[in-house]
């Protein structure tokens, strides 16, 4: 269990891709894990990828938000990818499904966010 | 349809690397009823929502012991999360999403808008400076086969 965190930078877009479980124990990790990267890099975009995350919470929608209200503040963009049913059923309660784009994999999310 | 209840209890230290450990030991114990995959995740999910609100908000900066009663009785699923932490003040208020009270953890205060569309009843009885108890039920339509 627990949760494996990397991010890459790729083409001007920072890409999060997360293996395992997303809750409140490991929602520590990603924060800084992405954070040190957008810092490094100066990117303001930022991609998820979350084909293969098994679990989220709340404490993962606030990861999320927190993530999309830094990047928003700087003008940047940030999307989704990789949905699977149980996470697209919580980005859709929680309305993150009205404010960030989801696109099928890390290639289309990629183009779009480098286009916008 | 066997409708004896079956109880199993949990407790444990009120530390965030018992939030998998609390909501795994849930699922092992309702999949006996074969619920769907589904109905598993939203189980998860519920319980995910009330230890955290223990051990962030109950318990803080200090720690004490998280207690969980699983009931099964028929196609029926009872948790029970009980902490002896702070209390909360008012319970309404911490039922409206969006709604935290500790907005420097960067909590999106979902929790328990959550737990509502997830399971089928949510009741929270909670006492300032006594501890809060969070019972979600939740009926596995799975279950509801004619062979029953």
């Amino acid at each position: 269990m627990g949760l494996n965190v990397e991010a890459v930078h790729r083409s001007g877009v920072v890409v999060a891709r997360l293996r395992g479980e997303l809750d409140h124990h490991t929602s520590d990790a990603v924060r800084a894990r992405v954070d040190t990267l957008l810092e490094d890099t100066g990117s303001i975009r930022l991609l998820w990828n979350l084909s293969e995350l098994t679990f989220m919470d709340s404490s993962g929608l606030g990861v999320l938000l927190g993530r999309y209200r830094r990047i928003s503040q700087r003008g940047g963009k940030m999307a989704c990818c990789g949905l699977t049913a149980p996470v697209r059923k919580l980005l859709e309660l929680s309305g993150v499904l009205q404010i960030v784009p989801v696109y099928d994999d890390e290639s289309g999310g990629i183009a779009a966010l480098r286009e916008a | 349809m066997d409708a004896r209840r079956n109880v199993m209890r949990v407790e444990f230290s009120s530390r965030s690397e018992n939030e998998s450990f609390a909501r795994v030991a849930v699922a092992a114990f309702v999949a006996q009823l074969d619920p769907t995959v589904e109905e598993l995740t939203e189980i998860k999910t519920a319980v995910s929502e009330a230890v955290t609100n223990a051990i962030i908000h109950g318990y803080g900066e200090r720690e004490g012991m998280v207690t969980v009663t699983c009931t099964l009785e028929g196609d029926t699923v009872e948790i029970m999360v009980e902490d002896q932490g702070i209390g909360m003040e008012d319970v309404e208020l911490a039922r409206q999403p969006m709604y935290t009270s500790r907005p420097d953890l960067e909590r999106s205060g979902m929790g328990f808008t959550i737990m509502e569309n997830f399971v089928d009843r949510v009741e929270i009885d909670s006492r300032p400076r006594q501890g809060t108890r969070v019972r979600l039920i939740k009926q596995l339509k799975s279950r509801a086969t004619p062979d029953d």
